[in-house]
């Protein structure tokens, strides 16, 4: 698994922040730093996956390998 | 049913004003997304009211079509061909909106916002403490607990004077729940003149490094090198006031009515706090407290609607909330819910500035009123009273401890 932010989509809501903070940290403005270069490890599929479904803006994808 | 059908016809005269709306405004919402999707009123020289998360979401990404210069619905638009707008950057449309908003962003990020925890937890419990200490067994929620959280928390953070949150309320009440009041008081009882008394006096004694607050570093600051217009200053102040308090203060106690109600819930979290962050999202969803507004910049058409430039518009967040295209089951509150992209704090370049803040408050305002009061009911359901215009949430709320 994949996962993919698009920076111009995100408005700061940093529900992925508070939901996953090992996938994603929050800069000094309140927007979202993505933390996983390449593949989700295993056990954070889940979180990843809960990201996508809580960000209001759907700046965040999850593809399957 | 029969209440429904002793209605006027909403489709054409819908009033966020009134009694009726206060009452039963997500059925409301709930018939027109089936019958008239975008809806219109002649009220304020005519107002549309879209009930789709497709349309609500569209106006508030679209700032071409539609300007932020009034976000409130009132007898009067605002000169719509201001840049900056009354209050920014909730009434500045863009480019500028975006210089506004950056300048307030990093105070309200999530790290500083959170290291506000402990004061709040503790002002929870004082609170809490006191309704305990009262005479028998009644409590009111909204007035004994949701409105003053909000209301300590900022004063704090502006560097106001704690005992002037009565005061505050008094100017919030007059600008949001009737609009224009604000306007008949007389000139040195005004928002406007009490801030400007507060703003000389950061400006005699600025603070700086940990000590300052939000007033001093707003005064402090620059865009390009330029300081801060006075009614910028004033008007970022007053912003952040206002936007805040009664919308958090509904948000707080609309989850305690809907905890008094529904004893099953109640054990849920009990049983497992862990669930207790994807409630908070669920009650913001499902009471999301803010409608707001906005005005047609152009011609154009809305969900095959002629909307004339000049027109208002509401913007309901709560009613896209609840449409059951975007939401799984969304007429149900489900605790631990875990798809919510929810719209409560808007959507777009308007993002709530103050949605860190409100979930904190909103979560330990919850957690230490669950975890002191585990057991409540209303007190007499037909004693709740709702707000009314587009801040929506309990304004008086009897509970019976158990
Ligand atoms: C549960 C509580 C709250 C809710 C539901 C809420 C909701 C909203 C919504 C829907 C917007 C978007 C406005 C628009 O699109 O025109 C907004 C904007 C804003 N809110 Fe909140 N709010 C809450 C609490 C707060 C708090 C605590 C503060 C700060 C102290 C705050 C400050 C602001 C500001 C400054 C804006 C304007 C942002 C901009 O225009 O860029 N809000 N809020
Ligand atoms: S949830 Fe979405 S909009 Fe919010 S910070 Fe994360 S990516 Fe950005």
């Amino acid at each position: 698994m994949k996962i993919k932010y698009n920076r111009d989509a995100c408005q700061g809501h940093n529900r992925c922040y508070m939901l996953a903070p090992e996938v994603f940290d929050v800069d000094d403005e309140g927007y979202a730093i993505l933390l996983i270069d390449g593949d989700v490890p295993e056990e954070l599929q889940e979180k990843a996956q809960l990201t996508v479904d809580n960000c209001p803006e759907f700046a965040i994808e999850v593809v399957e390998d | 049913m029969t209440d429904m059908q002793s209605r006027p016809d909403y489709a054409r005269d819908f009033d966020h004003t009134t009694e009726e709306w206060a009452n039963h405004a997500p059925e409301i919402w709930d018939e027109y997304r089936q019958s008239c999707p975008v809806a219109k009123s002649d009220i304020f020289g005519g107002t549309w009211l879209p009930t789709r998360h497709v349309d609500v979401s569209a106006i508030a990404h679209d700032t071409e079509n539609y300007t932020s210069q009034g976000v409130i619905v009132g007898p009067v638009p605002p000169d719509v061909d201001a840049p900056m707008g009354p209050a920014p950057p909730i009434t500045s449309d863009p480019p500028f909106h975006g210089i506004a908003r950056r300048l307030l962003l990093p105070p309200f990020a999530p790290k500083p916002i959170n290291a506000l925890e402990p004061y709040t937890r503790q002002y929870c419990n004082d609170l809490i403490d006191t309704l305990l200490a009262s005479e028998g067994d009644e409590v009111d929620a909204a007035v004994g607990y949701a409105q003053h959280i909000p209301v300590r928390i900022i004063a704090k953070m502006l560097g106001l004077p704690e005992e002037d949150g009565e005061i505050f309320r008094k100017f919030i009440h007059a600008i949001i729940e009737t609009p224009g009041a604000d306007e008949e008081l007389p000139p040195d009882e005004t928002l406007d003149a009490y801030l400007d008394n507060q703003i000389a006096q950061h400006r005699a004694n600025p603070k700086t490094g940990d000590d300052a607050d939000l007033i001093d570093y707003l005064v402090a600051a620059d865009i390009e090198g330029m300081p801060l217009s006075d009614e910028h200053v004033r008007g970022s102040i007053a912003l952040l006031l206002i936007a805040g308090i009664d919308t958090t203060w509904s948000a707080i106690g609309a989850s305690i009515w809907h905890f008094a109600q529904n004893p099953d819930h109640r054990r849920q979290v009990a049983e497992d706090p862990s669930i207790m962050p994807f409630a908070v999202e669920e009650m913001l969803r499902y009471y999301a407290p803010v409608t707001m507004a906005r005005i047609a910049a152009t011609d154009h058409e809305l969900g095959g609607c002629p909307v004339q430039k000049g027109d208002w518009l509401l913007l309901p967040f709560p009613a896209a909330n609840r449409d059951p295209e975007a939401f799984e089951h969304a007429d149900q509150v489900i605790l631990d819910r875990k798809a919510n992209r929810h719209g409560a704090f808007g959507l777009g370049i308007h993002r709530c500035l103050g949605s860190n803040l409100a979930r904190l408050e909103l979560s330990i305002a919850l957690e230490t009123w669950l975890d002191r009061i585990p057991e409540f009911e209303l007190a007499d359901p037909e004693r709740v009273r709702w707000s009314k215009g587009q801040i929506r949430g309990p304004r008086e709320l009897p509970i019976r401890i158990l």
